[in-house]
């Protein structure tokens, strides 16, 4: 079970560093340094303690377990009522620059450099209670070294990606991706579409919560589908069993039927034509080639150091007779990898075809339109979906062609506005600064297209839409 | 883990899609724009809609969800699968609820999917449960406490007819006295209860050992205060407090008129707008000089939600 109790930290996991509200995504490797929040150390000792452990940082890069302490109560619960008599002349602490960066030298806590800065501080006393809380919540985020290392999961991830690298993922705004995930009706045993270009996050949200039951058909574009993002949660093997691949490109001769004839040969073992077609696959290349790029980090380096081993312990000769082995086990692996992937397409292929999918999310940077009324295609009656676009104005396009094109009810153009508090005592309010805009949705419900009315039904969403000649007729009236 | 999926249904559930509809399910009839009602699908029974009658052997009964059903007066409405956010907006209310919006974050911020052990209170009018039982089957399990013994009987009615009782333990007791009578199970915690500081105790030790998410609800800042404050002496970490607002568009086409600054007899072009838009195109005669300019606008509903309540999130960490 991936979630068994009190899960361990092992090599080659994905682990996210948290310091704060700040969040890093790391492979755990041994002797490999890692930089996060203008520090640098190592994860081997983290190797063993269990998820959502506090570590410290020590002298040369090491972590140990924090130990619970006492909070020392600055003794003296002196405290002003004002700042009227505070004023700002820069001198207040009497610790200079250096005298700081010694104590750090030293290898002096940070614990004791903030009560150092609090001693030093002439204006200290003075402050308000709050005042000081302040003070020493501020100087602690910055001197005192502490790293908490938590599972992946996608509140954290997507947390993460959003404060971090929002343009990777189209800016999608964590509440917004759980909206998705709860008006799209996500859950084990569903057959989902999923179009995504935002780093495999979507993909692996979809993945947390289907659990390993239903599959998920994923569509890309260009070489191959991305899943950095997806690799980050470090879901268990099986997860991968039933998620397949698509690519947009052969979508329309798909629906047109002309998929199976035009590009795959009925029988894929037939080797001559398998070869023959390699030269036109160039997509399908270069989809392996970014497999092995994406490959965790942990297996790649283990691989160069086999080799390396190899290099140095072997003959000459032998070294030759090997690799000429080698390459031609690298053809044969390619070959049967080619003749894996097109069967894999082909399942893929029948898997849409029978067209009783059960929900279809979109978020890419796509113009949502043309995705959604093909896609639609494959998508069962009575069935959700839900589209993502950065910007309103494209939702306001699709949301007419799906009204003309029937088959859709329920449709919603919505957002969502987040806003964080403080809470203290005697101090709650909205936090001061709010996200600007985390994306549009553009949800609904599928139903059965009535096709001999198409016609009828398209007339009814023009006249569902505010008719602008009514409003210039009513305008005439009055003139 | 990671077994693929067998559907083996044969009733409906709100946690496994059926294709067709069959004797006992429980049906959402869609009538138009935000209008619609559930109901039990049964052999011989009769359901009135404002287009007619819908007789259940005949038109509902072995049609596929998503169709199109004609009633006695000619008016059409479409029958859809139940699910948890259908439900949310036609289900019984027994008290207030939560809408789809806060579920959302709730259920991405509580870290739940299949597995998960849930303990929520008050179960209310099961609008959250549902979801919940939703994300976390088919192995997870959700106990839910409900001090009120009325709304506990029906919840549980409900959760039999909805084909999810295995997947729930509903609970007559009150939360913040008894706790959810589980103790080192669960992996998240809900609370949605007048004064939730009472129950954070009882929620540490529903909580797994090496720790869980939890969360409350509460509509007013004192509650959160005080919510807080217990969280902290009770050794949560990453206290934090957040608000969630839905905000929907109207999908418009919208015409704004031109001025007339006096020039247009002179110089029709001369507008600065493209010619090429639809201007004029009401009736040729009346108000000649005049233009329209014409785009499609995704207008906020007049009057919308403000605020639902403030949502509490916080962790237990290893002790």
């Amino acid at each position: 079970m991936e979630a068994s109790p009190g899960a361990r930290i092992r090599e080659g996991d994905c682990a996210v560093l948290k310091r704060g509200e700040v969040f890093k995504a790391v492979p755990v490797l041994r002797r490999r340094k890692i930089i996060f929040e203008k520090q640098w150390f190592y994860l081997d000792n983290a190797i063993g303690h269990i998820y959502g452990t506090t570590f410290e940082v020590t002298n040369g890069g090491n972590l140990q377990p924090k130990q619970e302490v006492e909070e020392t109560p600055t003794e003296t619960k002196e405290a002003g009522t004002d700042n009227r008599n505070i004023v700002d002349d820069g001198k207040s602490q009497k610790l200079t620059h250096d005298d700081i960066k010694a104590l750090k030298d030293k290898g002096i806590k940070g614990q004791e450099i903030v009560q150092q800065l609090i001693e030093n501080s002439t204006t200290f006393r003075d402050k308000t209670e709050f005042a000081q809380d302040k003070y020493i919540k501020k100087k602690k985020k910055k001197y005192e070294a502490v790293i908490t290392i938590v599972k992946p999961s996608t509140r954290i991830l997507s947390t993460m990606y959003y404060a971090r690298e929002p343009g990777k993922i189209n800016h999608l705004r964590y509440d917004t991706l759980a909206q998705m995930l709860t008006l799209g009706n996500i859950h084990a045993g569903n057959k989902m579409i999923v179009m995504e270009t935002c780093a495999g996050l979507v993909l692996g949200a979809v993945m947390e919560r289907m659990g390993g039951y239903g599959s998920i058909i994923q569509m890309y574009p260009g070489g191959g589908p991305v899943r950095a993002a997806t690799s980050c949660f470090g879901f268990p093997k099986p997860y991968f069993d039933n998620l397949h691949e698509f690519p947009l490109s052969k979508v329309h001769s798909l629906l047109s039927g002309t998929f199976s004839t035009e590009t795959l040969p009925s029988d894929p073992e037939d080797n001559a034509l398998v070869e023959e077609e390699s030269n036109g696959l160039s997509e399908e290349k270069q989809a392996s080639l970014q497999e092995t790029e994406e490959e965790p980090a942990t297996e790649a380096a283990m691989e160069i150091n086999q080799s390396e081993e190899q290099d140095i312990n072997a003959e000459d000769v032998e070294f030759k007779e090997n690799k000429e082995k080698e390459n031609k086990e690298n053809v044969r692996e390619k070959q049967m990898k080619q003749w894996e992937r097109r069967k894999k397409l082909t399942e893929t292929a029948a898997l849409l075809r029978e067209k009783n999918a059960d929900g279809l999310i979109v978020a890419s940077k796509f113009h949502p339109t043309p995705l959604l009324l093909p896609l639609l295609e494959f998508v069962a009656p009575s069935r959700p979906f839900v589209v993502y676009c950065q910007y309103k104005e494209p939702l306001l396009e699709c949301y007419t062609k799906l009204r003309e094109r029937g088959g859709v009810i329920n449709l919603k153009l919505s957002e969502t506005w987040l806003r964080n508090y403080q809470v203290l005592p005697d101090r709650s309010h909205p936090k001061l600064t709010m996200s600007g805009g985390g994306g549009y949705l553009l949800s609904g419900i599928t139903v059965v297209l009535d096709k001999g009315k198409s016609d009828s039904s398209s007339l009814e969403a023009l006249k569902m839409e505010e008719p602008s000649p009514k409003r210039c007729k009513v305008q005439d009236l009055h003139c | 883990m990671g077994v693929s999926h067998q559907p083996t249904t044969v009733t409906m559930s709100f946690v496994e899609y059926g294709d067709t509809i069959k004797d006992g399910d429980t049906a959402i009839v869609f009538l138009g724009h935000e209008s619609m009602f559930p109901v039990k699908v049964q052999h011989g029974t009769v359901t009135q809609t404002k287009y007619g009658v819908i007789r259940h052997s005949t038109d509902l009964i072995g049609k596929k969800y998503g169709s199109k059903v004609t009633c006695s007066k000619g008016g059409w409405v479409f029958i859809l699968h139940p699910t948890p956010e259908l439900w949310t907006m036609n289900l019984p209310h027994r008290t207030q609820i939560l809408y789809s919006t806060d579920i959302s974050i709730i259920t991405m911020m509580l870290e739940l999917k299949p597995g998960s052990i849930v303990c929520e209170s008050g179960t209310g009018s099961g609008s959250l449960s549902h979801a919940l039982i939703r994300t976390v089957a088919p192995t997870g399990h959700l106990y839910t406490v409900e001090f009120h013994q009325q709304r506990a009987e029906k919840a549980r009615e409900e959760f039999r007819e909805h084909g999810v009782d295995h997947l729930v333990t509903v609970t007559n007791q009150d939360v913040c006295k008894n706790g959810f009578g589980v103790s080192n199970i669960a992996d998240a915690v809900f609370l949605d209860i007048p004064s939730p500081w009472e129950a954070i105790g009882h929620a540490k030790s529903a909580l797994k050992a090496e720790g869980g998410r939890i969360c409350s609800f509460s509509p007013c800042i004192e509650q959160v205060q005080r919510t807080c404050l217990a969280m902290e002496e009770y050794g949560f970490t990453e206290i934090n407090t957040l608000e969630i607002l839905l905000r929907v568009y109207n999908v418009r086409t919208i015409s704004l008129q031109i001025p007339d600054l006096g020039k247009a007899a002179e110089d029709n072009s001369g507008t600065g707008f493209d010619s090429s838009n639809p201007s004029n195109q009401g009736s040729p005669g009346a108000n000649l000089q005049q233009g329209t300019v014409q785009f499609k606008s995704g207008v906020p509903l007049r009057e919308m939600v403000g605020h639902t309540g403030y949502l509490t999130f916080a962790t237990k960490s290893l002790v």
